[in-house]
């Protein structure tokens, strides 16, 4: 069983690592094909099967046709609120998708920018062509990797210690209150009869699960458009007995760039400079041929001929749940009937030598192909528009992220991970960030010593929690609460957004990721340890610079009020304290950019004297560190507080409970405690805690429970 | 199979984790002879220290008797209590421990728990979490938890139910609005911080959480803002009884008070000091103060300087009778029966105006005075207490003026009082979370201009505090306020 905490030795570092993978292959004596097997080749799957290969697994992913690997399926974007701070999460732990972002950003953007720093959020418009490419070409060379189209037609387990092959339906009796791991999986079946036997089995099908796609009121089985979808896989799985839920998504139609009238519609430019998401990059290759965004917005006419239709759209008629905060624009017409208008970017999804497709976002709809077109063309400039593809929804199965444990291996089946949409959410971010955490863990699992003796000390895990990151976060929120709606980060779901920023995750990430022997650019480590220094230096010249309080309220001008207690205090005390700002994040922002929402008013201390007129060197320290430094210092009464509450967090998460507990014996618990503790199983205390409706005398309960049993 | 898992780190380093100090009430609520509140925590010693209003600490693990103070008001003595001193690690947390026994009574236990509540650093137990302490310091094996009573103590969710049922309609109303006027600002701000960079929210939406957040500020303060009613439930209510020489205060009084209490006199101006006795009129204690007597003209100077005496102190007091002869009541009317002096204190909240012996009037006179008493507390305001028609020697009319009484002070401090009675615990408990919300939103609205995400925070942290009241504030009920607010749509 898995119980290992998210304790981390820093002094394995990569020694340990290449000392696994040694071991690993003197292990795959037995009659394994691979380590780990990846099935998926979307944004999960990419970050699965290179951390599983990082790990040391000799790994193979297997998707239905390898041209659409590393395929960007919605939106021509990474990043965003939130979402920024995620992928800078997989690039600390050394994954792909914020370099291949780098490499294929077209736009770069701060969101946030006039917000305070923990809710910064990196975007940038991504080049469908280029992402892909370079996706393609770095796993097809990445060592301990391999490639392999099919088409997996089930997954095969074997059960505990019996040696003979079984089909998933042998599970599909069991109680799912007893939700034991009861079955451990050896391999996949592909469509050709094609069998691979691998250690672990990681699922990364994002809506190809049993999915559906409607246009209009026509529906055909499809994950993507032109491309099957998983029946076989979904049927597996049900068999087996996993809960099931299903959702749905949509996206809109794609336009034809050239007939667009861009010529009356407000323009959205990059920032210049522009910042890049990866930690090892300094600059973006297209810095200076920043595309722009166009802003232009349904009307009155469109939004009554989508009403006139609303019998054609299977989308409105269901009652399978889509997301709120995307919603289609069927249902942004009909739930915000007052609004005459919304407002629609126009993407391009790349360079001009690329594509000239754009990408309208805010309009995803299902309606049919003709009403589609009819509606378009009643918006501003978009009087002539071509439509190459017309926009769709997609219905498709996902799992309750609820039979999943931390490290997202299944309760149910031992050695069998999933990543991605598959576990209900939406976002490529969100896929790549669970893509990694899964593969990583299919990886060091696969590779732990065989060893009998041994097998009673667990793998090491990369576990995250809440306080460590949105990807703890996402996670933790997945695994006890479960879904209703494709799941979606926002800030406002972390308790640590001020600590678990996008600016501090190599901070957070980087030596943990490497001590597991995930990181295998070794650059990473020595690059963080020279910003860790460069921070150093900084702040010890503001800690340098002391003054009386009467000199810094000459110096800082009338208002500043500093308490005059004679106490002379440093530049970094007056930023702790807010008296002392730096303007490091204003002034990106292009004055042409004429589609931004409107900022808020200047706060007053933009007016005073900053940093770099105190201290004198403060302007010779990079950018970057400098706002790194401002941060650490404008939050620091709020982080020292956090840490607190971090530290009482962690103790309940380091209070570890089985899984296996039959709840009902617990006399104490009310019946709607048992079902909820029944359906999550928690294996901390703190999650039980977090589990709604879990009472403190239910915990404590639990607690003596477990005691007596032991 | 394995159990509980503690990791070894955790041991070691929950000396220095644990840094809030905490404290309740360990016996059961409810009367009872003996009340004992626990502290526990790095901070006991200066808790301690504060609390008996002096520097040396008792003699460890030594019974000491001792005087509890307000530590805010130190000339303000809570009780007369049993204290001990544990130091740690000898204690059953293992950290700096006290015991507190005080006198049972839910009014003195109340204040008890309201002074520790108000001390900086020191927050209330959350439930078991003495047992959670003394586990985490290697204190006890779990197996020991089985006989603990603090974990049967532990307030328990359907207690904190219960509690919210027993406030009444009234109070559980105003807590759950406040709730669902957090959560909507909550989901105005959030909205902002998470789309407002790349959605086209309105533009008021910041300026809108911040109405409502004032709006539950200011009304958090005016609710805990309770008129001294922790005092009054333990030390009484000051009650002045006032009015014009010879106007049947003292006859009053010693009808109140069924014995001698004043020097009663029909000679104008010989009650001259305030006398002061201790009464019980539906449950609360009454201290009631007998003035001296005024008239407009005296040449003596020390009846002048007792008549500003007992003027102010009919001020100050927290209600007040003023006695009215009803025959110039219904010679003059009964503003103009008084001398200026005394008519402001007619229109002061909490009065009850007396018109006495209402013996000496004809049925017809009577009616007539009934009449002039009505159309007078028609025109009090809602604060006033109205006007009672009495003799103290035939008794006539006294079970409606007590009742009067009774009622206006029930209006005042009891609804509430009387549940809280019953619910020391949770009363002080909810006041703490009132005042970390009233704490948190006052921040909010310091920090909102200059950063919003830390004004986010400062609102989380403000409905978390209503929450611990009410329910917790999820981050799904501010969502399903968000979506339904705004057309997130991207």
């Amino acid at each position: 069983m898995w119980n290992r905490g998210a304790r981390v030795n820093r002094n394995l570092g990569l020694a340990l690592a290449h000392g696994r993978r040694r071991l690993s292959a003197a292990t795959a004596k037995d009659n394994h094909d691979f380590d780990v097997i990846v099935i998926g080749g979307g944004h999960a799957g990419c970050e699965a099967s290179s951390a599983a290969a990082r790990a040391g697994a000799k790994t193979v992913l297997v998707t239905q046709k390898l041209e659409t690997i590393g395929e960007m399926s919605c939106n021509p974007s990474f990043g965003g609120i939130g979402k920024g701070v995620l992928v800078r999460e997989v690039d600390a732990m050394d994954g792909l998708c914020g370099r291949m972002a780098d490499l294929g950003g077209v736009q770069f953007r701060i969101l946030n920018r006039s917000k305070g720093p923990a809710v910064h959020g990196p975007r940038a418009q991504v080049d469908r062509v280029i992402y892909k490419r370079n996706m393609q070409e770095t796993l097809s060379s990445y060592p301990g990797l391999s490639l392999k189209s099919g088409s997996v037609a089930d997954i095969l387990l074997e059960r505990s210690s019996e040696a003979d092959e079984q089909s998933l339906k042998r599970l599909a009796s069991q109680d799912s209150a007893s939700a034991q791991e009861s079955a451990t999986v050896v391999g996949v079946r592909l469509e050709s009869g094609e069998i691979i036997r691998a250690r672990k089995v990681v699922i990364t099908t994002g809506t190809f699960l049993g999915g559906e796609i409607h246009i209009g009121l026509k529906a055909f089985p499809s994950g993507r458009k032109g491309e099957a979808a998983s029946i076989g896989l979904s049927k597996s799985l049900k068999d087996a007995g996993f809960r099931l839920g299903r959702m749905k998504t949509g996206t809109p139609p794609r336009l034809e760039g050239q007939t667009i009238d861009y010529s009356h519609m407000p323009r959205q430019l990059g920032d210049m400079p522009p910042t890049p998401f990866s930690f090892i990059h300094d600059s973006v290759p297209y810095a200076d041929r920043q595309i722009m965004c166009y802003q232009t917005r349904t009307t009155p006419e469109a939004h009554e001929i989508i009403r006139a239709n609303f019998d054609q759209s299977i989308h409105i008629r269901e009652t399978v749940r889509g997301p709120r905060y995307c919603p289609s624009l069927e249902s942004k017409i009909k739930r915000f009937s007052e609004k005459q208008s919304h407002i629609v970017w126009l993407e391009p999804e790349g360079l001009p030598e690329h594509t000239d497709l754009v990408y309208p976002n805010g309009i995803s709809n299902t309606m049919p192909e003709d009403i589609q077109v009819k509606f378009l063309r009643t918006m501003p400039g978009l009087e002539n528009v071509v439509m190459t593809q017309p926009g769709y929804g997609v219905e498709y199965d996902h799992i309750d992220p609820r039979e999943l444990k931390r490290n997202l291996e299944t309760k149910r089946v031992g050695g069998l991970y999933m990543a991605g949409q598959i576990n209900g959410t939406t976002g490529y971010e969100e896929a790549a960030a669970q893509g990694l955490l899964a593969g990583a863990n299919a990886g060091l699992a696969a590779i732990a010593p065989m060893n009998h003796e041994l097998s009673a000390s667990t793998p090491p895990q990369l576990v995250l929690d809440r306080s460590d990151g949105y990807l703890g976060v996402l996670i933790d929120d997945l695994i006890t609460r479960g879904v209703e709606e494709p799941y979606r980060v926002f800030t406002s779901r972390s308790e640590y957004r001020l600590s678990t920023r996008a600016d501090n995750a190599d901070i957070r990430l980087t030596r943990r990721a490497a001590a597991l022997g995930l990181v295998r650019d070794v650059h990473r480590l020595a690059r963080l340890d020279s910003v860790e220094a460069d921070m150093a230096y900084a702040q010890s010249l503001l800690e340098r610079v002391v003054m009386s309080p009467n000199v810094w309220e000459s110096r800082l001008g009338e208002g500043t009020q500093v308490c005059r207690d004679g106490n002379p205090r440093s530049a970094l005390d007056m930023i702790r304290m807010g008296f002392l700002r730096d303007n490091v994040w204003t002034g990106a922002r292009d004055p042409e950019n004429t589609a931004v929402p409107q900022a808020r008013a200047q706060p007053q201390w933009a007016m005073r004297p900053s940093v770099s007129d105190i201290v004198p060197e403060w302007s010779g320290v990079p950018l970057g560190i400098r706002q790194r430094v401002i941060t650490e210092a404008m939050y620091f009464g709020y982080l020292k507080q956090q840490r607190l509450e971090v530290n009482s967090f962690k103790r309940d998460e380091s209070l570890r409970l089985p899984t296996d507990i039959d709840y009902a014996q617990i006399r104490v618990l009310s019946r709607e405690e048992v079902d909820k503790l029944t359906l999550v199983r928690p294996d901390t205390f703190g999650a039980a805690k977090r589990i709604d409706g879990i009472t403190p005398g239910g915990i404590l309960a639990l607690l003596r429970y477990v005691q007596r049993q032991q | 199979m394995f159990a509980i898992r503690r990791l070894g780190a955790a041991r070691r380093t929950v000396r220095w984790l644990s840094t809030d100090t905490i404290y309740a009430l360990s016996t059961a609520p409810g009367k009872s002879a003996i009340a004992i509140v626990r502290i526990s925590g790095a901070q006991t010693p200066s808790v301690l220290r504060r609390m008996l209003a002096r520097e040396h600490l008792p003699r460890a693990r030594q019974a000491t008797v001792a005087r509890l103070v307000d530590p805010s008001d130190p000339s303000d003595t809570l009780d007369t209590a049993v204290c001990l001193w544990l130091p740690g690690p000898q204690s059953y947390t293992g950290e700096d421990m006290a015991e507190l026994h005080v006198h049972g009574g839910p009014a003195v236990v109340s204040s008890v728990l309201g002074a520790l509540g108000a001390l900086d650093g020191l927050r209330m137990a959350q439930a078991g979490e003495f047992t959670r302490r003394a586990f985490d310091l290697g204190k006890l094996d779990l197996t020991t938890l089985e006989g603990i009573s603090d974990v049967l103590n532990a307030e328990t969710e359907q207690q904190r139910r219960l509690a919210v049922r027993q406030m009444g309609g009234a109070l559980q109303h105003r807590y759950s609005t406040w709730r669902a006027q957090l959560v909507q600002a909550r989901a105005m701000v959030e909205a902002e911080v998470d789309f407002g960079d790349e959605e086209a929210l309105e533009s008021n939406t910041v300026t809108r959480a911040v109405q409502l957040a004032r709006s539950v500020r200011k009304q958090v303060a005016e609710h805990l803002d309770d008129r001294r009613r922790g005092e009054i439930l333990r030390g009484g209510a000051r009650l002045a009884i006032v009015g014009p020489p010879n106007a049947g205060k003292s006859t009053l009084l010693n009808a109140l008070v069924q014995r001698p209490a004043a020097i009663v006199s029909p000679v104008a101006g010989t009650t001259r000091d305030i006398v002061e006795v201790t009464l019980d009129i539906a449950g609360f204690p009454l201290v009631v103060s007998d003035t001296a007597g005024l008239r407009q003209h005296t040449s003596d100077l020390v009846e002048e300087e007792g008549v500003r005496r007992a003027l102010a102190a009919s001020r100050d007091a927290d209600l007040r009778m003023v006695v009215v002869d009803c025959q110039d009541a219904l010679n003059h009317g009964i503003a103009h029966a008084l001398a200026p002096e005394y008519r402001e204190l007619l229109h002061l909240p909490q009065t009850l105006v007396v018109l006495s012996k209402a013996d000496t009037l004809a049925p017809s006179e009577l009616k007539h005075v009934e009449h002039i008493s009505r159309e007078f507390a028609a025109g009090m305001g809602s604060d006033g207490w109205g006007v009672a028609v009495v003799s103290c020697e035939t008794t006539q009319g006294w079970e409606r003026m007590v009742g009067r009484l009774a009622e206006g002070m029930r209006r005042t401090w009891g609804a509430q009082g009387v549940a809280a009675e019953a619910m020391p615990l949770t009363k002080a408990r909810h006041r703490e979370h009132l005042r970390t919300c009233a704490a948190r939103l006052e921040a909010f609205a310091r920090v909102v201009d200059d950063d919003l995400v830390l004004a986010a925070e400062e609102l989380r942290a403000a409905a978390d505090a209503i929450g611990r009241i009410t329910g917790a504030v999820g981050i799904e009920d501010v969502l399903d306020a968000l979506f339904s607010e705004f057309c997130i749509g991207k």
